[in-house]
């Protein structure tokens, strides 16, 4: 087995690997943002109707 | 529902991935002329056509939120536009890796590489167009017309390699003229399965992260108007 090939065989998946899981990772941080958010605005909400 | 049903799809696009890599890894032979770096294809080229199914889907979606105004199809759009874009970018750069070791360059400018650049910047320029603007309406309505001009580059890229007077230094297409060998079909058509499992369930994260987005701008309207 040619070794040039493998490495680049290499770097192609590690490279289609790397864009999925930063893609996952940003989606991960973007929902975790969006979800505190929600409870803060929820909460604000049933302090305004308390009060 | 959709949780457990995201939860359900991502489980099976890692079982249906690992039994393909196994596959491809373990079980087929290295192609005469390229050696071991052909298996790229198993994921460049499923990335290539789940972009453009994605993509179609974000062309009827922004159609129909035109056509509606419900939002909803907007949410569809920009979910499908995103992880489209994301596999066109994985298309572009395992492309390019590929083309290293066989052509010796890491990018040629011809029609379909080229096309296939240019489709990743302008759905860019849809997700950067976005957020500029802030009326929810009117970013829709804007966002679903780029969405529509983006997808005419489609045929384009696929048309790129069937032209008959254009030469292009990427390989031509191998599923219609039967040049794929038949111990390539299967892995190949699961790795088109494998790839559209990952990115549906991806597709479904972002459109609970959109509901949730505009469950966000009524609370704020609300607290603004008392």
């Amino acid at each position: 087995m040619d070794i040039t090939n493998l490495t680049f065989l290499f770097y192609g998946y590690s490279a289609g690997w790397i864009i999925i899981t930063l893609f996952v990772l940003m989606l991960v941080a973007r929902g975790r943002r969006i979800d505190g958010e929600l409870a803060r605005l929820k909460a604000l909400v049933e302090d305004r109707e308390r009060s | 529902m959709r949780e457990k049903a995201t939860y359900v799809l991502g489980l099976l696009a890692a079982l249906v991935m690992i039994f393909n890599l196994h596959t491809v890894f373990t079980q087929l032979p290295d192609e005469a002329m390229q050696g071991a770096v052909y298996r790229i294809i198993f994921i460049h080229v499923p990335a290539a056509i789940n972009a453009d199914i994605f993509f179609t889907c974000a062309l009827v979606s922004a159609i129909l939120f035109l056509a509606t105004k419900n939002f909803l199809w907007d949410s569809v759009t920009v979910s499908c536009v995103e992880v489209g874009a994301m596999l066109t970018l994985l298309n572009l750069v395992t492309g390019s890796i590929w083309g290293r070791n066989q052509w010796g360059v890491w990018w040629a400018w011809d029609l379909r590489m080229t096309g296939q650049l240019m489709c990743f910047l302008l759905y860019m320029g849809y997700l950067l167009v976005r957020p500029a603007i802030s009326e929810p309406t009117q970013r829709a309505t804007m966002s679903s017309i780029i969405s529509i001009f983006a997808y005419a580059d489609i045929p384009l890229v696929l048309m790129a390699i069937r032209l008959p007077n254009v030469r292009t230094q990427h390989p031509g297409p191998v599923l219609e003229t039967g040049t794929l060998a038949p111990e390539f079909r299967a892995p190949f058509a699961i790795g088109i399965l494998a790839m559209f499992l990952i990115s549906s369930a991806l597709v479904l994260v972002r459109l609970h992260q959109e509901s949730a987005q505009r469950e966000i701008d009524s609370l704020r309207r609300e607290l603004h108007a008392r």
